[in-house]
């Protein structure tokens, strides 16, 4: 099957772009049958002359206008291979359009008006090209017809347009002059300009590469998604940059969690211990470890960087500017943070490289602009430079609804640990009268809420409590366990082991829960509490979806067997009454947030699957 | 890696991001080839299993035997099916050919309409549809994550950016979003990647005793058969590397007027 390349055109508008696509069309014989003569029939009830640009020009709007407005794609072919063809508008004000459809090409044809010459998008469009990291460029200088087909001409675009592109950092592969609309040197050479030696467009197409691997790249695989799919708890993602094997120890940043690769997972494809870069793929892992969408798996040799700052260049598209002071939201792979600018250290117009005229650091980048700046996120995020890896070295910003700019982290002297992870933001969300619950989510990132752990004495609570604190605490998530004994010793002294003071005992922690839920913290307690009745009064006094039971689940023999305090063989003497499991009863949760089976299961995955059940229903960072 | 796995692990991602971003999702299931091999897809991705519903909008005039085959994939690969039906119109009797609407405005009670009354029935927010770039001009001009206002109106004029394989996931409420993990394939990729893992496709597309086959599936009144006598994947294969012709010739509602498609799918027609 022969190979395809994803080529996007761009250039100044009325430059001809579409033009020559439909050129190219019509002469690698890719035009459907009766497209042609549908086009000159349309175009002579608006009694318009043909254009062969309407073919790509399809919308009504775009027709009437006369300009293209959105980016669109259509195939073709060479006896080397299959080409797809963008074609990106060229007015600045659908500069957004043209980033989408030049994003993702392997090359891109830069075309000048022969006639006109440089113009301000032939410029800002050779710019992004270089920004969104497209290395192969071509410039084609059309409407040659209209200067006489004349070398010095061309020769003179040339040297001008050459000398800008290498201020910027930018080799073109080759110019060459062209007329789009009469085919010269499109598919054949013309024969209006013999002193033209080098190859066609199609020929010179035909010598672009198709995109470097990123397999020699240290592996990146950022985490999409968790499924739980036939008792496997499957990691799913796409490699971005190197290779994944079975075997390798991988840590996941910005936890900086370790575990090893178990298997990888397909469906309905050949199975393979290895995994390359642009594959989606899913993973299991030989210890379970709790991780979220977001994190980044690498190798321990070779991590990204952990950090809540970073220098980039981001150009933006918004309708309001980017600004200082402002948050947004910043999605780096599938990651995302709340980030605002730290400081600005410049603002050009990325069509003349000249800084914009006002103070960058107040007014910020405005719309079309490009900043060279220092962002700062909430937390730490985990990111590489763009120039060592490209896709976990780009961003978009989010502002309030809309994707509103794109940047590339910058080289730098970056430390590989979190440094200043403790960096937290200004106290912007004071509220001078009454704090809501929706305030104190947004600052802690998360909201409040009870993890009632209930079970048999030796279920295993305390063991699991204790270590869904640590692992909340080390997430930066605001977390305290309710501690049964320091309970009895102070609040609940006066209380004793009868169902009534049990009761007691239970509504009292209950109310201490919900105050700590209120101020947003997470609550952990980990009592017996063997009455459904008493758990349910609990629930009902706390707000919904705040009450978490989580069902320790162990049969008594296992509990009794473990006896870590040696209560069971004091209760089956009869030195402890009313001891539940042995001459009390408990009464097991009907329905559950979550049940865990501490006789199959480790503590570690049990804490995976509370902490997995977490972020779904706690998300740690809001916006 | 090949040209097909590429396309495949683009649209796995794609429909990974559908599936993480939208609470209420739903893929929309017309039963032809493409929506199949979006399917076939999703079991890709999530390892055997559709983890949301399938719409199918019926109009009552598919061909029977399309019916036949969707409740047989129903059954064999465990799928939740939601029908959705304009039965409001369907009772009035104004539809094409035989009461008082064009074929346009069938389209669009019948479908358009149709779909909205599934949409707000089950509070849909994202819904994936199979549509391609190749196959007509203006989903050529599509984005993987598309909005839709709260009347399922498409601002085809002022279309978010996308680039990076950062889509647009926040939307104001009452918006949805149509997702279309199929738009970087063209039709022969379709076929190539049918062949390939062996999907079973309905077999109106194969050439029947009399020299003709389905090309594009709709409704029978607007729906015509293609002459060929492609009788496998591989005969269609070895037709569409040499034809010329466009796929959706055999679909008359497109042709009422030159911009006739384009105006269904500013109102939301998929």
């Amino acid at each position: 099957m022969p190979d395809q390349l994803k080529i996007v055109i761009v250039g100044h508008v009325d430059h001809g772009k579409s033009t020559l696509i439909g050129r190219l069309f019509h002469d690698t014989g890719a035009l459907p049958e009766g497209k042609l003569e549908q086009l000159q029939k349309a175009a002579d009830r608006r009694g318009a002359p043909f254009e062969w640009a309407n073919l790509m020009d399809a919308l009504q709007s775009e027709r009437d206008q006369n300009i293209t407005i959105d980016t669109a794609q259509i195939w073709f072919r060479t006896p080397a291979r299959q080409y797809v063809i963008i074609d990106a508008p060229g007015h600045k004000e659908f500069l957004k359009n043209m980033i989408t459809g030049a994003a993702s090409a392997e090359a891109a044809l830069l075309l000048i008006d022969a006639h006109e010459g440089i113009q301000e998008n032939s410029r800002r469009h050779g710019y992004l090209l270089n920004l969104l990291g497209i290395r192969q460029i071509a410039v084609l200088v059309n409407k040659m017809d209209l200067e006489n087909h004349r070398e010095n001409r061309f020769r003179q675009i040339e040297a001008e347009f050459r000398q800008w592109l290498s201020s910027i950092g930018v080799v073109p592969k080759i110019f060459i002059p062209i007329s789009a609309r009469h085919g010269d040197n499109i598919a054949a050479k013309s024969p209006n300009m013999p002193w033209w030696q080098g190859p066609t467009v199609l020929e010179m197409l035909d010598e672009f590469n198709a995109s470097e691997s990123l397999d020699g790249l240290p592996l990146r695989f950022p985490i999409q998604d968790i499924y739980r799919f036939d008792h496997r708890r499957i990691l799913a993602g796409r490699v971005e940059s190197g290779v994944i094997n079975v075997g390798d120890r991988l840590v996941f940043s910005p936890a900086s969690k370790a575990s090893t690769v178990k298997t990888i997972e397909r469906w309905n494809a050949p199975v393979s211990d290895r995994a390359v870069a642009g594959e989606s793929i899913g993973i299991t892992l030989t210890e379970q470890i709790f991780v979220e969408r977001g994190a980044i798996a690498a190798l321990q040799t070779a991590p990204p960087y952990e950090l809540t700052q970073f220098k980039a260049r981001v150009f933006w598209l918004g309708r309001q500017p980017f600004l200082p002071g402002k948050k947004y939201k910043l999605k780096l792979a599938t990651q995302e943070a709340q980030c605002q600018i730290e400081s600005v250290d410049k603002v050009i117009d990325a069509s003349s490289l000249e800084p914009v005229p006002g103070n960058c650091k107040e007014r910020g980048v405005g719309r079309y602009e490009v900043g060279e700046l220092t962002l700062r996120t909430r937390r730490p995020i985990a990111f590489d430079a763009a120039a060592e890896i490209p896709p976990t070295g780009r961003f978009v910003i989010v502002d309030g609804f809309d994707v509103s700019g794109g940047g590339i982290i910058a080289d730098g002297n970056y430390p590989r640990r979190t440094h200043d992870s403790h960096h937290r933001s200004d106290n912007i969300y004071w509220s001078r009268g009454k704090v809501t619950p929706g305030q104190r989510e947004t600052r802690n990132g998360h909201r409040g809420c009870v993890l009632w752990l209930t079970g048999l004495s030796g279920s295993g609570k305390s063991t699991i409590a204790t270590e869904l604190e640590r692992e909340l605490f080390n997430l930066g998530r605001h977390v305290y366990i309710l501690d049964g004994d320091n309970m009895r010793h102070g609040l609940c002294s006066d209380l004793g082991f009868s169902h009534k003071d049990r009761t007691e005992n239970i509504r009292r922690i209950g109310e201490v829960a919900k105050l700590f839920a209120d101020a947003g913290v997470i609550c952990i307690t980990a009592f017996i509490s063997p009455y459904l009745a008493d758990r349910d009064l609990v629930r009902s006094i706390l707000p919904a979806d705040t009450f978490i039971e989580v069902y320790v689940n162990a049969p008594v023999s296992v509990c009794e067997q473990r006896d870590p305090k040696g209560l069971y063989a004091k209760a089956r003497s009869g030195q402890i009454k009313n001891f539940t499991g042995v001459s009390a009863p408990y009464e097991p949760p009907l329905r559950p947030e979550i049940e865990l089976h501490t006789d199959s299961s480790t503590a570690a995955e049990c804490v995976a699957s509370v902490l997995d059940f977490l972020a779904c229903t706690v998300p740690p960072y809001r916006f | 890696m090949d040209h097909l796995s590429k396309l495949e692990n683009q649209s796995i991602y794609i429909l990974r991001e559908a599936q993480n971003k939208f609470d209420r999702l739903a893929m929309l299931w017309s039963i032809g080839k493409d929506s199949t091999v979006l399917l076939w897809l999703a079991r890709k991705a999530f390892f055997g299993h559709v983890p949301f519903p399938l719409v199918h909008v019926d109009t009552t005039y598919k061909i029977p035997s399309m019916i036949e085959y969707r409740d047989r994939l129903c059954k064999e690969w465990n799928l939740k099916l939601v029908v959705g039906r304009n039965d409001e119109v369907l009772k009035s009797g104004v539809t094409y050919p035989g009461g008082k609407a064009t074929r346009v405005e069938c389209c669009g009670t019948l479908k358009k309409d149709a779909l909205k009354q599934i949409l707000d029935k089950h509070r849909f927010t994202g819904v994936i549809v199979g549509v391609r770039r190749d196959e007509e001009p203006t989903r050529a001009k599509e984005r993987y994550f598309s909005p839709r206002d709260k009347n399922m109106e498409w601002n085809v004029d002022d279309q978010p950016p996308e680039f990076w394989d950062q889509f647009k996931t926040d939307f104001a409420p009452g918006a949805h979003v149509r997702i279309h993990p199929l738009l970087h394939w063209t039709e022969l990729n379709v076929w190539e990647y049918i062949e390939r893992e062996n999907i079973p496709v309905i077999p109106l597309y194969f050439a029947n005793g009399a020299g003709e086959r389905y090309r594009s599936l709709g409704c029978h009144p607007c729906t015509s058969p293609i002459k060929s006598h492609a009788r496998t994947v591989a005969e269609i294969i070895a037709e569409l590397r040499l034809t010329k012709t466009p796929e959706r010739s055999g679909r008359a509602q497109d042709k009422e007027s030159e911009d006739a498609f384009e105006k269904l799918r500013r109102d939301g027609y998929m």
